[in-house]
């Protein structure tokens, strides 16, 4: 007998991994390589050294073996343990939720052989309806991060789960006990904290969250008194006000407002009415882009402002301290009043989170008196001051009154206001325990640091802004062993071994009425709790407490340079900073990537003489930083704006030492704004990344020739559309278009094209990490895009027309167009880009060498290119992120959008075979094909779909008379084609 | 004419100078090949080929990383890469041109520098060929991709549809007609130097002279397939650059997309590589005491041909910014103001100055005489037409149709050191060849000496080819070491 014959058939690969998997999951084997490896994998932080590779390596091929078993070990649904009818290699989609900042959003995850890969919003849920913004998208890639924490630190050095949970904390009745938690909008924790308080009836309990809703929360109870919430319903309205509210960027509290707002915007077929927003604010947002007319002023001008209004309004007495007035803002005033007033029953004001209660007081007052649509709710969550809760909490440490501090996820050192002093006060605190996500700075102050589950690894529930309960259904095991704040108080209350499943179907179970199992099924595979959302309420407003509030407010002062900050559209308050996806991602207004910088409008730049990258000293009240300089158009004058959430110095290998740290300046009395800053020039420079620069459609006034303005982004008011609708297409004027090769027919099958409405893209970015997310589209890295060298898909162009103080802007998301008669395509020596008989202009990256001559003859620049192999310095967690259906592409070759035509090859395949069985035709439902960036587009303004189907929305959409296609005149023949976009101006205002 | 002294001798000086044996030019051409090496060789030898050696670990570093190493990004796809091809590309004309088209015009006055000219653009040639390849992103696949192989790997044929497959066919056809064209003109004289060798040398250049033997029928035989490769050659002059030229006029890019390139690029390429022939030829006569051979008359006849081509290069670049607002594209007038005045201002009035102003000197005989002056001019145009193909690439892509896109390209060191390490080949190539090769057609140059004896023959219409007379003149000279 040959040897061959004499190896045990048992003893085959695949066992070996899956007994190896048993072996990890015990706990006491996690435990030792928690305190054999952890501590080696978090070294990994410092570069180089041959001992790190080593250890990673080994690591990761660890964490490769894992792979295959992580799936969750309890019931999720659809799926039962077994995985029944589970086909491998199809990707599976589980509801679930994601919580940002106290607010959670209904989402759907899809998963790849046990694996999440890809975050999409849930079609069910009230405020998500399909879309899910770009943090939330880019959430699944955080869970990946290899740099995340991966174990029990004691003093910062690495232990066990079974030695925290041994550490025996005497917590006694609860003395000297305080937990600190972020916004709590969760059901289940809301059982836990009550059930641990009713433990340690002396223990305290802080909620802080660095970007949080304090201001409206305290708005609302000035005006109804507390429990309040109120929900201006955009779609409803005909003017909309917003006091300084981004309500269609970064302080949305949702993407819910971006859907109502584009709805109320959307023009069909035929001229009709649409929406006009006003907005009054200092930042240049993306609300102030797609705003018809936009006052600029300094945030502690706003409440000066909002008085004016309800003065002209007469829902407040006449004299009250109101700042002078300017022409333009007379006429504004003016104009906007008479247009309020008329819209009686149609006009809302809504006020962002930066501004006062006041502001929110008048706001409301304002809306009950035109009969608003606003729809009033219960409040979902508490309504106490997280500033004022933080500074109590922080004054008490520093007393020595507190002895043991947990605190339950967030990043407090570092989010902290200034003047609390927070780091100082957590040294004084005997025994502290964090639960983080990342080794961050608060876990390095910390006695005890415990690893967190990420969201899509534990269970766990959370409410949206309506009240609306989602249930997180983890998708897979915990990677590093990570604990939820719901089972780290479970440990807490002495109860180590009670489970996040448990607690969270303990308590719906308990919750649910009549068929509870049935209900709870139901709940987790529509990722809503049915009838959870909050109830209406009719609240009467209490004018008199608001004209005292009013009376008592302290006018501005004016003096020095106002320092603001603001949630970065990227890392938020800091916690994306290692998130390479959001890094790469351009700010939606000034593009900056990889980086922060103090934007001041052109005119302040002169003032003080500042250019571009200049270093600056900025200081305000006894904080002081450093940061270079960025001149945005539009903002307000003497005005100096920070985002939050850069400059992390404890964090991992993306985000460290990226950008400028703002929190040294913020403090409980200025927490958004503080009056009285100074700039000082250091005199060095330091260079800021950005994808685009201010470019305009008009060209650069060179030295001869007048500048023409591109007719790219084509825009017009409504009136000028009502009287000439096709205005868009006759923006261009060419000779009549002829091919030296011919055309081809294209008139049969599927033939796939795109409609964009410039009308209703706020240019919120969730496009483009959908792309990424979908399209394994590699990071390049700060000094790469420097080089101009960024991979996204799809691109937000951002123009800005009129004077630069002053400015509009516009945005346009750009993709491969897919030309019919693709410039790209005859010049390519190896026939790599083709085209293929349903109009899609193809990438066979197989067969491309790299020549890049087919980019430079892309007149849209859409084409990107392997400059180098991206993937070089992916770690194997990061891989597992990746989309299977997607190739992952070569240094080397040659990218571009593809219309996702995976997804068109799934579904082609799938309505084949069930057409076969069927017996019948295929048949193509519109809209059952969607492309990623226009699946996640909150507003909607991206179509998608057969055009040769006349009923297909993307037929519609391309039969209006707004529609044009972008450089038509090169006769390309794009299959994207762009509605043109429309402003509605008051002609008062003209 | 029965004058003895022919009158148009006081305008065309006699093209060989000094002694005016044959013994005495086969001497001073073979010579250079059999003394002793001299030091000077050596010291520039090494410096030369350090720099090629620096050329090669630039490409290796280039193919381990990528091609972004290189400045090159987006939307600035094709920079130095491309510059440097359609460089060198265009300094090789000048070797066809003089090898081929003068010898079909019967200017007999290329004689003396035709072998040099003709060496020169074949290490152009290699010069330029390492750009296409190598700035493709995947070179080991471009290599096989690229030639018109129906292969398992792209189960296809090539897209004919590419200018870039245009350019693979009339690059390797010029660098093959221009190798063999090289090679037949050589083979004379490689007889000659094999007769006066002895050993080693010997044997090799018995090999590569193929059995020449210098016979009447030799003779024949060689004049009619000269003649033929000349026919064949000419077209390539024109052909080779035209279809360079498309890789830029076929596309869509403001800049690019005219039909002006075709006579332009061609115009350039031979006011170029009169340029770089020149600059050789002033280093070569002075340091191997050639000045007989090469003699002022030829640079002064060169320095026309730079005057003119450089007068028709000056007329495109006016020519293209007529049609950019003639046209009423907006995009091309915009492209063309930017070319003058935008962020690469700079280097567009850097290519002005050197092509179209500096070339205006040799208006003046006494500057077209000066060697020192020439030299500085001929560098001068070099640089000029580098930047030429810079502007017409770089800043054509660097701001093209939307803003949004626009970026500025910036060097890295790898680019520079690519470029200088192909200088560095270049001139390591041309300093083997004349160490080891007759940098002066022998045969050629006895043969205008046969003219020159007798004026009533040469000087104004005669040839070699068609002439009875010549043959038994010229052939003289040739059966061996005089």
């Amino acid at each position: 007998m040959s040897k061959l014959i004499q190896i045990n058939p048992t003893h085959t690969g695949p066992q070996y991994w899956r007994s190896l998997g048993e072996l990890y999951n015990k706990p006491e084997f996690r435990d030792w390589v928690d305190t054999e490896f952890a501590g080696g994998a978090a070294e990994t932080m410092d570069k180089g050294s041959r001992r790190n590779v080593l250890k990673l390596m080994a690591a990761s091929f660890g964490l490769a073996g894992l792979t295959a078993c992580r799936r969750p070990e309890e019931k999720i649904l659809p799926h039962a343990k077994g995985l029944e009818g589970f086909i491998p290699g199809k990707a599976e989609h589980y509801a679930s939720s994601f919580t940002l900042a106290g607010v959670s959003h209904g989402i759907l995850v899809e998963t790849h052989d046990g694996r999440p890969t890809k975050i999409e919003g849930n079609e069910k849920h009230p405020t998500s309806f399909g879309s899910a913004s770009a943090l939330a998208q880019a959430s699944v890639l955080g869970m990946y991060d290899p740099d995340r924490s991966k174990s029990v630190l004691a003093k910062g050095k690495p232990t066990s789960w079974k030695a925290f949970t041994d550490a025996g904390l005497s917590l006694g009745q609860g003395e000297g006990l305080a937990i600190l938690s972020e916004t709590n909008n969760s059901p289940s924790l809301t059982a836990m904290k009550q059930f641990v308080m009713g433990k340690f009836p002396k223990a305290r309990w802080v909620e802080f969250e660095p970007v949080n809703a304090g201001n409206s929360t305290a708005g609302a109870a000035l005006a109804f008194g507390p429990g309040v919430d109120a929900h201006p319903q955009f779609d409803k309205a005909k003017v909309i006000l917003s006091l300084d509210y981004d309500f269609l960027g970064i302080d949305a509290p949702s993407t819910l407002p971006t859907r109502q707002f584009a709805t109320g915007r959307r023009i069909g077929e035929h001229a009709e009415s649409m929406n006009r927003l006003y907005i009054t604010e200092g930042q240049f947002s993306l609300t102030g882009a797609m705003a018809d007319h936009r006052l600029r002023m300094r945030l502690s001008e706003v409440r000066s402002f909002a008085m004016q209004l309800g003065e002209a309004l007469g829902v407040l007495p006449t004299g009250l301290n109101i700042l002078g007035n300017t022409d333009k803002k007379t006429k504004f005033l003016n104009a906007l009043v008479k247009d309020l007033k008329a819209n009686q029953g149609a006009a809302v004001v809504v006020a962002g989170p930066r501004q006062p209660a006041v502001v929110h007081g008048i706001a409301h007052l304002i809306n009950q008196s035109l009969a608003a649509p606003v729809l009033y709710t219960k409040s979902a969550v508490g309504g106490e001051d997280p500033i004022a809760g933080m500074k109590a909490l922080a004054e008490d440490m520093t007393k020595g009154a507190v002895s043991t501090l947990v605190i339950l996820g967030g990043n407090p050192v570092f989010t902290a206001p200034a003047d609390v002093h927070f780091s100082e006060a957590l040294a004084k605190v005997k025994t502290s325990i964090h639960l983080g996500l990342e080794l961050d700075e608060t876990a390095k102050a910390a006695t005890w640091h415990v690893p967190q589950a990420h969201a899509l690894e534990s269970w766990g529930d959370g409410r949206a802004v309506d009240g609306t309960v989602t249930i997180q259904q983890p998708l897979i095991e915990p990677l590093y062993g990570g604990k939820s704040a719901i089972e780290l108080l479970a440990i807490l209350s002495g109860a180590p071994s009670v489970k996040g499943y448990d607690i969270v179907r303990g308590y719906w179970l308990a919750a649910f009425t009549g068929d509870k199992e049935a209900a709870w099924r139901t709940a987790l595979h529509d990722g809503i709790v049915a009838g959870s959302a909050s109830a209406e309420v009719k609240p009467g407003v209490d004018a008199g407490r608001i004209r005292a509030a009013a009376q008592n407010e302290p006018k501005a002062s004016g003096a020095g340079i106002e320092i603001s900050f603001y949630p970065s559209a990227t890392c938020f308050d800091g916690r994306y900073a290692n998130n390479g996806w959001m890094q790469e991602c351009p700010d939606p207004m000034t593009k900056i990537i990889w980086g922060n910088a103090a934007l001041v409008s052109p005119k302040t730049a002169r003032d003080k003489g500042l250019a571009d990258n200049d270093l600056v000293k900025v200081t305000v009240g006894s904080g002081s930083i450093t940061i270079p300089v960025r001149i945005q158009p539009g903002l307000a004058d003497n005005a100096l704006w920070l985002n939050l959430g850069y400059g992390r110095q404890t964090i991992g290998r993306v985000g460290e030492s990226v950008g400028y740290n703002t929190y040294p300046l913020r403090t409980t009395a200025g927490f958004w704004f503080a009056e009285g800053g100074t700039v000082e020039k250091t005199g060095e420079v330091f260079p800021v990344a950005t994808t685009q620069e201010h470019h305009r459609m008009e060209e650069p006034q060179l030295a001869i020739g007048t500048p023409v303005t591109r007719p790219i982004v084509r825009e017009a008011t409504l009136e000028e559309y009502k009287k000439n609708p096709k205005f868009a297409e006759e923006m261009v004027e060419h000779p009549p278009l002829v091919s030296l090769y011919g055309d081809w027919a294209y008139d049969k099958g599927f033939q796939w094209g795109m409609a964009i409405d410039l009308n209703a893209c706020t240019g919120c970015n969730a496009c483009i990490i959908a792309c990424q997310s979908e399209n394994n589209i590699p990071i390049v890295g700060k000094d790469q895009v420097m080089r101009g060298r960024e991979m996204h898909w799809i691109r937000m162009d951002r123009y800005y027309t009129g004077t630069d103080d002053d400015p509009q802007a516009v945005t346009q998301p750009v993709t491969c167009m897919q030309c019919e008669n693709a410039p790209c395509e005859n010049v390519c020596p190896v026939a790599a880009t083709v085209h293929s008989p349903e109009g899609l202009n193809d990438m066979a990256y197989n067969r491309c060498v790299g020549t890049r001559y087919c980019a430079n003859n892309c007149p849209y620049k859409v084409r990107r290119f392997n400059f180098l192999n991206w993937h070089k310095n992916i770690t194997e967690v990061e891989k597992m992120v990746h989309n299977p259906d997607v190739s992952v592409r070569m240094r080397g070759v040659m990218e571009k959008c593809t219309y996702c035509v995976q997804r068109i090859s799934q579904a082609k395949i799938q309505l084949k075979a069930d057409a076969r069985r069927a017996g019948k035709q295929v048949e193509l439902k519109d809209g059952l094909i969607q492309t990623a960036c226009q699946q996640t587009c909150p507003a909607e303004a991206i179509a998608f779909g057969n055009i040769l189907d006349p009923e297909s929305k993307v037929s519609k959409m391309k039969k209006q008379e707004r529609n044009y296609a972008m450089l038509a005149e090169l006769n390309v023949k794009p299959r994207t084609t762009y509605l043109a976009k429309l402003r509605n101006p008051n002609p008062e205002l003209a | 004419m029965a004058s003895a002294q022919h009158p148009l001798l006081e305008v065309n000086p006699p093209l060989v100078q000094g002694p005016q044996s044959y013994h005495a030019i086969t001497e001073a051409v073979a010579e250079i090949t059999e003394n002793k090496t001299p030091r000077r060789w050596y010291i520039l030898v090494s410096i030369t080929g350090s720099i090629t050696l620096m050329l090669v670990m630039m490409l290796s570093y280039l193919v381990a990383r990528g091609i972004g190493v290189w400045g090159n990004n987006s939307p600035v796809f094709w920079a130095w890469d491309i510059t440097n091809f359609v460089f060198w590309i265009g300094i090789g004309h000048a070797g066809t041109l003089i090898s081929a088209i003068l010898f079909l015009f019967r200017q007999k006055w290329r004689t003396s520098i035709n072998r040099s000219a003709e060496a020169m653009t074949l290490f152009a040639v290699a010069c330029a060929m390492i750009f296409p390849l190598f700035h493709t992103g995947r070179p080991w696949r471009a290599l096989y991709w690229l030639g018109p192989l129906p292969n398992t790997d792209i189960v296809m044929w090539q897209n004919f549809r590419s200018p870039l497959m245009w350019d693979v066919f009339a690059v390797s056809t010029y660098a093959t007609v221009s190798a063999i064209f090289w090679y037949v003109g050589l083979v004379p004289d490689l007889a000659t130097l094999r007769d006066r060798a002895t050993g080693l040398r010997q044997k090799v250049f018995h090999v590569a002279s193929l059995g020449w033997r210098g016979s009447a029928r030799h003779w024949r035989h060689y004049e009619m397939a000269y003649l033929i490769l000349a026919a064949i050659s000419t077209p390539l002059v024109l052909s080779v650059h035209t279809i360079v030229s498309m890789d830029f006029a076929t596309s869509i890019v403001p800049g690019w997309h005219t039909t002006i390139f075709p006579p332009y690029f061609v115009a350039g390429a031979i006011f170029s590589g009169f340029a770089c022939v020149l600059t050789l030829l002033i280093i070569a006569r002075w340091s191997l005491h050639l000045e007989h051979l090469i003699t002022l008359k030829h640079l002064e006849n060169m320095n026309k041909v730079i005057l003119v081509t450089g007068w028709i290069v000056g007329l495109a670049y006016g020519t293209e910014f007529f049609i950019a607002w003639y046209s009423g594209n907006p995009y091309e007038k915009f492209a063309f103001i930017n070319r003058a005045f935008g962020p690469y201002a700079w280097a567009y009035w850097t290519m002005i100055s050197c092509n179209v102003i500096s070339p205006n000197f040799f208006w003046f005989k006494k500057l077209r005489n000066s060697i020192p002056v020439m030299f500085v001019l001929s560098l001068v145009v070099n640089v000029g037409m580098w930047f030429e193909r810079f502007v017409i690439i770089a800043t054509s892509l660097h701001r093209d149709f939307l803003p949004s896109s626009w970026g500025y390209f910036r060097p890295t060191y790898v680019d520079m050191c690519t470029f200088a390490g192909t200088i560095g080949l270049f001139l390591t190539l041309f300093l083997l060849f004349c160490r080891f090769l007759p940098i002066i057609a022998i045969g050629e140059v006895k043969g205008v000496l046969a003219d020159q004896r007798n004026p009533g023959h040469g000087i104004v219409a005669t040839s070699k080819v068609v002439d009875p007379t010549f043959e038994p003149v010229a052939m003289a000279p040739h059966g061996g070491g005089h």
